[in-house]
């Protein structure tokens, strides 16, 4: 995804001397996006590092310094957020990873209604995330919900998935998985595909099992797609709070805070400059994760 | 005789991760307060999704058809403006470098990549006197959409032949001529990809309305569903037949398009 193919492709670069003037590609087509663009996530972005300095109600704004950032990291509950924001980023991400790769290895074999099974697996992506998680609140109920009943069926005591403080956190990344794996597969399936067939038959003459043929061609040659998942799961588990929010709200206590819904928290209790703090963490943890990343694992790509 | 096994495994583990959750919003939506209240993932004895469906829509003063207006006009406002513009920027950014080209790439991958900054958008916003109204979301929406859409449709345009520009442009076409009239209808494939993948993404947003969009009277479908579950927190058949309701439209879309979304899943998130 974060390729950037280069799009050099022109033949002779002798471009008319005219060019300048009245090029068929004006410049200007930049400029409708541009204007929106501009105005509504690169003036915040970039006013956020100002007003992440000021303690800031809604009528003024008052330079504090980094005041703000000292509140952050001294609250120990703001602090956990910190931290649960990174735990349910590479939770979520790992297994998102390694589900989508298993489930990928089987809808491309020969399995019979394999059409209909990607269709399944893929459905949860497109509904409404407020939705899945009321919908697993529900399901997640300790006492009548449906999996602690069936648990309870199998002879296991299923904990307090989202009151119990040490699982509300993981229950959540639980479900995010449940919702979000379907888009992993269909990544790991078209990379997959895209495997030429002559590999795997040049191993099957060497006599190599489902083991070595998935150890040394289907994992190396499917490290694009694993490079995306990655990224593309870890994006949007660190910036994850619809999910998080319409389930327990960061609860029990603060115990399944995440940034994003300490930053609402902040922001619903009038502290814009502690809120936009809270932004600007966000910022520099995904760009410090995200960026160096994704130079590494597309470095890798190349060397390959 | 193994793999008939595993497939048939597979169909039984899907069924119950993938289709049992489905299956219990859809049951519970047509089950009476007292029964959908137990919780149980059984079928109802009696029937009653048309009651329930008429009290949900009722609930609030019609607040559901309100919600549902809102999100229709938020979703195609913003997917058409976005994609328009969008196609517009993949177009000169694939066929023309220039020093502007690096600038611009970069700031399309921010715009995947960095979280927007909350707070200071409302403060744009109210500066604008745009703060919750309907086009300061819409605008919203196309500021964030916008990078993905770009990076589909660059992919894209790359594959057409700049002998056809060529063509148009001896034949007379101007710029906006040969974008709209040549290139644009040929984005035909990737534009229904970006509408769909877009469309849906919008319509189940919730963040955004949260924070732009307060308030019941301009709610959209999810922020609706959101306060009804805070609202109504008991009634069970309810809250199921709502989301049921919300489910409907990415549902269809589905329907429709399941092959070309995946396509151009792929093709974005993979090549782009």
């Amino acid at each position: 995804m974060v390729t950037l193919t280069d799009a050099r492709g022109r033949a002779g670069t002798g471009a008319p001397s005219t060019a300048r003037a009245r090029s068929p590609y004006p410049h200007w087509f930049y400029l409708p996006a541009a204007a929106i663009y501009g105005v509504l996530f690169i003036v915040p972005t970039v006013t956020s590092f100002w007003f992440s300095l000021t303690r800031w109600s809604v009528f003024d704004s008052t330079f504090v310094g980094l005041e703000n950032f000292v509140t952050f990291f001294r609250e120990p509950a703001l602090v956990k957020g910190l931290t649960n924001t990174l735990i349910y980023g590479v939770v979520t991400s790992g297994a998102k990873v390694v589900l989508g790769m298993a489930l990928a290895l089987l809808l491309t074999s020969q399995i019979a209604a394999r059409g209909w099974l990607r269709s399944v697996v893929f459905f949860p992506v497109l509904v409404s995330t407020i939705g899945v998680g009321l919908t697993f609140t529900v399901l997640m109920n300790p006492e009548r919900g449906l999996i602690n009943q069936s648990l309870a069926v199998l002879g296991i005591d299923g904990p307090g998935w989202l009151t119990d403080p040490s699982w509300a956190l993981l229950s959540v990344a639980l479900v995010d998985v449940w919702k979000g794996v379907g888009l992993a597969t269909i990544i790991y399936i078209a990379g997959i595909v895209s495997i030429p067939a002559e590999y795997f038959e040049a191993a099957k003459v060497d006599g190599a099992g489902a083991w070595a043929r998935f150890r040394n061609i289907i994992l190396p040659l499917a490290r694009p797609a694993t490079a995306t998942v990655i990224i593309l799961s870890l994006i949007g588990g660190l910036r994850s709070f619809d999910l998080i929010w319409a389930m327990t709200r960061g609860g029990p206590g603060f115990t399944s805070d995440v940034i994003a819904s300490v930053i609402y928290k902040q922001y619903q209790a009038g502290f814009y400059g502690l809120s936009t703090a809270g932004n600007v963490v966000l910022f520099l943890l995904v760009t410090a994760i995200v960026f160096p990343l994704s130079r590494w694992l597309n470095r890798r790509e190349v060397e390959m | 005789m193994r793999s008939k096994l595993l497939g048939l495994l597979a169909l039984v583990l899907s069924g119950v991760v993938f289709g049992v959750p489905f299956l219990f919003i859809v049951l519970t939506a047509g089950k009476t307060r007292a029964e959908a209240s137990r919780l149980e993932f059984s079928w109802p004895t009696q029937l009653r999704f048309v009651a329930n469906f008429v009290e949900v829509v009722q609930a609030r003063d019609y607040m559901l058809i309100i919600a549902y207006i809102n999100s229709t006009v938020l979703t195609v406002a913003s997917v058409s403006i976005m994609v328009v513009l969008a196609a517009m920027v993949a177009f000169v950014l694939q066929r023309r470098p220039s020093r502007w080209t690096g600038p611009v790439n970069l700031l399309v991958l921010a715009g995947l990549i960095i979280p927007p900054a909350v707070v200071p958008t409302i403060w744009v916003l109210q500066r604008l006197g745009l703060f919750r109204t309907m086009p300061g979301l819409i605008l919203v929406e196309v500021a964030f959409g916008l990078s993905f859409c770009v990076l589909l449709f660059r992919a894209f345009i790359a594959t057409i032949p700049r002998e056809l520009d060529e063509a148009a442009i001896l034949d007379g076409a101007g710029p906006l001529r040969l974008f709209f009239r040549v290139v644009f209808p040929l984005l035909r494939s990737v534009i229904v990809t970006a509408i769909v993948v877009q469309s849906v993404t919008v319509f189940n947003d919730f963040v955004n309305p949260l924070y732009f969009l307060p308030g019941d009277q301009n709610a959209t479908v999810q922020l609706t569903l959101y306060n009804f579950a805070g609202q109504y927190s008991t009634d069970y058949h309810l809250l199921f037949m709502n989301i049921l309701l919300i489910t409907i439209p990415p549902l269809i879309m589905f329907a429709f398009f399941n092959r070309q979304i995946v396509a151009g899943m792929t093709s974005g998130a993979v090549k782009g």
